[in-house]
Parts: structure tokens; C-alpha cells; sequence
């Protein structure tokens, strides 16, 4: 089992012969995803990568059955592309691209919200269940099947909680990168109340950083609702106020979004917080008791 | 992107919102000839920086005469202004803003975010003018009024009234309130801003509603299709460092401590910052390489980092997803040898090509610490900048 998908999930590819659509695609491809076509509007009936090319999400639906998207278009076109998706009857969208207009996020937003499609991203590595589907630009090597769900909104850092679950032996049962910007399309609420339900995780690791409150609403709900253990780590202790760190949503400000605020939240909702990322594995190790 | 208060007022202005007559100028001369075409016997003078609190720092000034305007003007322009906002060298002042004269009966404050929590638009209004909001927020929140604008429909005059009315607002003013609630609405939508205030909002003795001050942040993502925006950029108000960095699609944030950090990923750059500070270490910058780093890239970012002299030693964290860490090396090798580093190099290497990345810095014969793990590195590079470890 894992969240959001697995060795059955059909994925199509929006920006599919573009060069970051090309690249990942191959080597989503080489790890075994069920890549069955991807999108280029005025490529329709061409072949890509041994694969349809299709010039509309609907066509790519209707002849694949296709059920997830991944998108590489350029950051102007992503709204665009993501209602395309949404419209065509995509279940799963997981948006690669970084440097979306906020307002353009907001107004996707709003119409997600009166559907049942779900999408990761923006500005994210993307979702992998480690053996079984990987969906974005991660490197599938440092995974390993397992029983560890991960939740982040920096790719790199997911990167590091990866390696330290994969170096114990305890494996990942779905990773799921939700993005650096001001509004996502999953927040780690939604992320963390699926690994609760998937029999298949057994612990959570959750890496914010600062800026915004998704952290302190993600420590309200593990109060209410998660019984798994949780590990986190929260980076942006040396962070300035007012400053951007590189990701769209990475600031304090007016005061609010501290790291320091974040560890308090989370430490009074009873997770295992760590202040160095080096410290992941261990503390995993120490809240589940596995060796 | 921060935009000056001319360049938002002249925006205000463009959507027929009430502000004063005024000119932004670059020299005494035509700071007085402004004061003349605007006519009267009293003005505003203002310093053109990107930072709040400049009444407090001088920074603002009423002028009665044409020679307080001129004085004003040769007392700024090519200085720096130093706010509790600023840094001690504070903001270069190029421009001025010459400006008619208000007379104030109440002053409310009104603004508006992109808030993350309700993803909405917010409208904030207060009778607390002139303060900040963050501290009215903090203090007496039932002082703030809010409005959220629905993305589908966009911003309704009942809402402006609403707030008018609660803001002790009567007659005409209502009505002018509402007005600028509407265009403030349609300006931060079609210009694409995450940030605007109006700090004082004023009711002027006459009885009208008139923006007194104007500050806009719009989104940096959509500034290709804000061209008007775009070209309004000042780059002497940023880091010089910064300002450079980003010319290379660098994220790089100047700070005080003496380790340089090199570091592929925003998160993990403050988490690379977070473990020198674990260390007992400082940091001196963020810096985030990107996942399309290249040789030339790399090479920049040393430079950059260089250029601060409190740098005593650099700390290169990378985790290779997309990038290959032997592209790092070799743009490590390069820069250190075009650039001739002085100061002690240590390298973490991981993931894609990490190994063949750590065999090319070994083969280079150049003095690079390379480190075993994460808190390795950070304690290595806090070791040898002297710090302790």
C-alpha cells in the first residue's frame, strides 16, 4: 500500500516533449512508472519516448485511461494546463513547475476546492512510492520500499529525510513533496491524513521551513487526528525576518512564521521535533523503537 | 518586487485614486521647481527608499519655504538613509518626492495581503493610522477590520461600505471610502501584488477620504506579463550582492556570520545555515545554487560568497538530484582556481554523482576539506574559520 499512487497509477505527462518533460519522463520511464502518453498541443499523433503524444488532456484520457498528470510546461501556461487536467477528469495532478503568479495559484485554488482532484505542487519534486511509481524530478535511487511516509515542502530536503530512512533499512511508503510556495494545492494536512489511513505507514516524517502557518495547522491536526508517530524538523532557525530564502512562500513575515513558533506548535501537539536535519533517522529510530 | 511611494502613487493615480499632486525629482533645482509648480506655501518632502520608518529618521519633512525644500533636497539626495528597518549603512536616496501639502482631521490605515492561511485577498482597515499594522494586530486586533475578496467574484462595494461604516466614516466619505476599496481591489488584482498599504489613509479637514502614503509589493513571478512594473525596478535599493546573485538565477541573502554556504535547494540552504548555527558557528549567507546549476553557475556563486569579506571559510552542501555533484566539482575547481580562494573550502557531496563529484575534488590537488556526513561539514567549516566546534 502507499498514498496517492502505486505500480497501477496511469500517468501521463504535460510538456511532455519539452526538455524537462523529455528528461524526466525518460527517466520516470527507466523506474518503472506507467507512463502511458503525454500532452503537446500540435504533436497530436506523434510518438515521444516510444509513447502516444496527444494534442489535449481529454484526448490523452479518453485513449489511455490515464488518471494522473504530471506538468513541465513554463510557469505562464501552468494554470492553464492545471484546469486543463482537472476539466479532462485527472484524479491526480502533481505540478513540477516553479515561479507560478500567486494570483494565478489563488484562482486555481478556489476552483480545486469545489472538486475532488488533487494537486501537488507547485514548485515540488513531485510523489513517489519508492519501487512502484515515481511522478517528478527526484532521484529514484535514494529510495527504498518501506514503511515511512514523507512530507515536505523543500525537494531537497526530502532528499536528506530519504537517505537517512533508506541508510536505517526502514524504507519510504510514499514521499510526497507539497511545494515552496505561498499556496499549494495540498497543504501537509491533506498529506498527513492520508499516511494516517495507509495501512502501509507506520511512522510520518514532516520537514516545513519558514513562513506562512501550514506548520502550526499541521500540528493541530496531529493533535486531533494522527496516531503514527511524527518526526519533524523545520528549517529556517537563522532565517532574517522580511527576507525571502529562495522558495516563494520562505519568509517571515510582519513577525509570523518563525521556525521557533513552529517547533512550539508541533512540541505541544506531542511530535518528536529535531533542530539539526542530520537528525531525522535518529529520532525516528528512537519514537518507533525500530532498530 | 518593492515599488517606491511615487511609482505607487503614480499607480494610485493611473486608477483615479486620491492622492496628492506630487513629483519625483533627482536634484535640488528640481525639487524647487516642483514646489513652484505645485503652487502654495507649504509641502511634503519625501526620500525615495524601499524601507518604512523614514518619518522617524528624517526622512520626511514639511517644508514651509523654498529654500527648507532645497535644504532638504542637498541634505539627501546622494545619501543614505538609516530606519529601524534598514541596516546601519541604510538605503541609498537618488530620488525625492515633492509633494502639496494635507491637512489632516483623522488618519485610519488600510491594506491589503495575499493571505496564505484563508488563500484569499485580505482587506485590513483600522482606525489606528500611522501605526503599524503588525502592531496593531498584536496589540488590539479587534481594532482590524477585514474583508476577503472571493476570487470568482472579486471585491463587492458592500464590503467597502461595511468597513466605512465601522470606521465611523459618514456622508460622502462612505462613498469614498468605497471607491477606493474598488479600485485598490482591481489595482492589486490586474498588477499582480502580493503586498499594499495605505498608511495613513486620511480624512482631510475638508471632509475626503486621500492616500497619504502608498507602498505596493507585487509578486515577482508575474512580472513577466507586468511590463509597466517591471521597468519600475530599482536595483540600488537591493544588496549589491543580491542584485548580482539573482542576475545568474541565484537565490543568494546576505547575513552576518563569517561561513560562507554554498547549497543546492532552498530548504536545505537553511538547513546547511541552520547546522553551522548547531556548530557554533554563523552563517554569512544564504545561497541556493538551484537544480539547473552549471560549471559557470557554480563559479559565480564562489565569487559572490567571496566578495563578503567577513567569509572565513565555505561550506559547498550539495545533494544531487537533477544537478550531478562531478558539475559542482568541476565548477568548484574552476572557480577556486580563476578566483584564487584563500580561505578553507570544505565539500559534502551526496547523491547523483556524488562519488565520481568527491574523486574529481581529490584528484584536483587543491586544498578542499571534504567532509563525511552533514554535521561533519558544518562542524569542519566552523573549525576552520577559527570558530569553536
Amino acid at each position: 500500500m502507499s498514498i496517492l499512487v502505486d505500480k497501477n497509477t496511469k500517468v501521463i505527462c504535460q510538456g511532455f516533449t519539452g526538455s524537462q518533460g523529455t528528461l524526466h519522463s525518460d527517466q520516470a520511464l527507466k523506474y518503472g512508472t506507467k507512463l502511458v502518453g503525454g500532452v503537446t498541443p500540435g504533436k497530436g499523433g506523434t510518438q515521444h519516448l516510444g509513447l502516444p503524444v496527444f494534442d489535449t488532456v481529454r484526448d490523452a484520457v479518453d485513449a489511455t485511461g490515464a488518471t494522473a498528470s504530471v506538468i513541465y510546461v513554463p510557469a505562464a501556461f501552468c494554470k492553464d494546463s492545471i484546469l486543463e487536467a482537472v476539466d479532462a477528469g485527472i484524479e491526480l495532478v502533481v505540478c513540477i513547475t516553479e515561479g507560478i503568479p500567486a494570483l494565478d495559484m489563488l484562482a486555481v485554488k478556489a476552483y480545486l476546492d469545489t472538486t475532488r482532484v488533487r494537486l501537488i505542487g507547485p514548485n515540488c519534486p513531485g510523489v513517489i512510492t519508492p519501487g512502484a511509481c515515481k511522478i517528478g524530478i527526484m532521484p529514484g535511487e535514494i529510495h527504498l520500499p518501506g514503511k515511512v511516509g514523507i512530507v515536505s515542502r523543500s525537494g531537497t530536503l526530502t532528499y536528506e529525510a530519504v537517505k537517512q530512512t533508506t541508510d536505517r533499512g526502514f524504507g519510504q511508503s510514499t514521499c510526497v513533496g507539497i511545494g515552496g510556495d505561498p499556496i499549494p494545492g495540498s497543504h501537509f494536512i491533506d498529506i498527513l491524513g492520508l499516511f494516517q489511513k495507509d495501512p502501509a505507514t507506520e511512522a510520518i516524517v514532516m520537514v516545513g521551513e519558514i513562513g506562512g502557518s501550514a506548520e502550526e495547522e499541521a500540528a493541530e491536526f496531529i493533535r486531533a487526528n494522527v496516531t503514527k508517530p511524527v518526526v519533524s524538523y523545520i528549517a529556517g532557525v537563522t532565517a532574517p525576518a522580511g527576507k525571502r530564502m529562495g522558495h516563494a512562500g520562505a519568509i517571515i513575515a510582519g513577525g509570523k512564521g518563525t521556525a521557533a513558533e513552529k517547533f512550539a506548535a508541533l512540541e505541544r501537539a506531542g511530535v518528536r521535533t529535531v533542530r539539526s536535519l542530520a537528525q531525522i533517522g535518529d529520532a525516528l529510530a528512537e519514537v518507533t523503537g525500530w532498530a | 518586487m518593492n515599488l517606491h511611494e511615487y511609482q505607487a502613487k503614480g499607480l494610485f493615480k493611473d486608477y483615479g485614486l486620491p492622492v496628492s499632486e506630487g513629483y519625483a525629482v533627482d536634484t535640488a533645482d528640481e525639487a524647487v521647481a516642483a514646489a513652484q509648480k505645485i503652487g502654495g506655501n507649504r509641502w511634503v518632502v519625501k526620500v525615495q527608499v524601499h524601507a518604512g520608518g523614514r518619518g522617524k529618521a528624517g526622512g520626511v519633512k514639511l517644508a514651509d519655504t523654498l529654500d527648507e525644500v532645497r535644504a532638504f533636497a542637498d541634505r539627501w539626495i546622494g545619501k543614505n538613509l538609516v530606519t529601524f528597518q534598514t541596516d546601519e549603512k541604510g538605503q541609498p536616496v537618488s530620488k525625492i518626492y515633492v509633494e502639496s501639502c494635507t491637512d489632516i482631521d483623522r488618519e485610519l490605515y488600510l491594506g491589503a495581503v495575499l493571505d496564505r492561511a484563508s488563500r484569499r485577498v485580505v482587506f485590513m482597515a483600522s482606525t489606528e493610522g500611522g501605526v503599524e499594522i503588525e502592531k496593531v494586530a498584536e496589540e488590539t486586533p479587534e481594532k482590524i477590520l477585514k474583508a476577503a475578496i472571493n476570487p470568482y467574484t472579486g471585491a463587492q462595494p458592500y464590503q467597502g461600505r461595511e468597513m466605512a461604516f465601522k470606521l465611523g466614516l459618514s456622508g460622502n466619505q462612505v462613498r469614498q471610502f468605497t471607491d477606493l476599496f474598488m479600485g485598490l481591489a482591481k489595482l492589486f488584482h490586474d498588477l499582480d501584488c502580493s503586498l499594499l498599504e495605505v498608511n495613513p489613509l486620511v480624512v482631510t479637514t475638508a471632509g475626503n477620504i486621500h492616500c497619504l502614503d502608498a507602498k505596493l509589493n507585487v509578486d515577482g513571478n508575474a512580472l513577466y506579463r507586468q511590463k509597466k512594473i517591471s521597468a519600475m525596478h530599482d536595483p540600488s535599493q537591493e544588496d549589491a550582492r543580491e542584485a548580482q546573485a539573482a542576475a545568474f538565477n541565484l537565490n543568494y541573502v546576505a547575513l552576518d556570520g563569517n561561513i560562507g554556504c554554498m547549497v543546492n535547494g532552498a530548504g536545505l540552504a537553511m538547513g546547511t545555515m541552520d547546522l553551522v548555527k548547531l556548530a557554533g558557528g554563523a552563517p554569512a549567507n544564504f545561497l541556493d545554487v538551484g537544480g539547473g546549476a552549471t560549471r559557470q553557475t557554480v563559479g559565480e556563486a564562489f565569487k559572490i560568497i567571496l566578495s563578503d569579506e567577513n567569509v572565513q571559510a565555505v561550506l559547498i552542501n550539495i545533494f544531487g538530484g537533477i544537478v550531478s555533484c562531478e558539475t559542482i566539482a568541476d565548477g568548484i575547481i574552476g572557480a577556486v582556481e580563476e578566483v584564487g580562494v584563500k580561505v578553507p573550502v570544505v565539500v559534502r557531496f551526496e547523491g547523483n554523482n556524488a562519488a565520481k563529484g568527491r574523486q574529481r575534488l581529490a584528484e584536483s590537488g587543491l586544498n578542499i576539506i571534504a567532509a563525511t556526513s552533514l554535521k561533519n561539514a558544518a562542524e569542519s567549516a566552523v573549525a576552520a574559520a577559527g570558530g569553536k566546534a
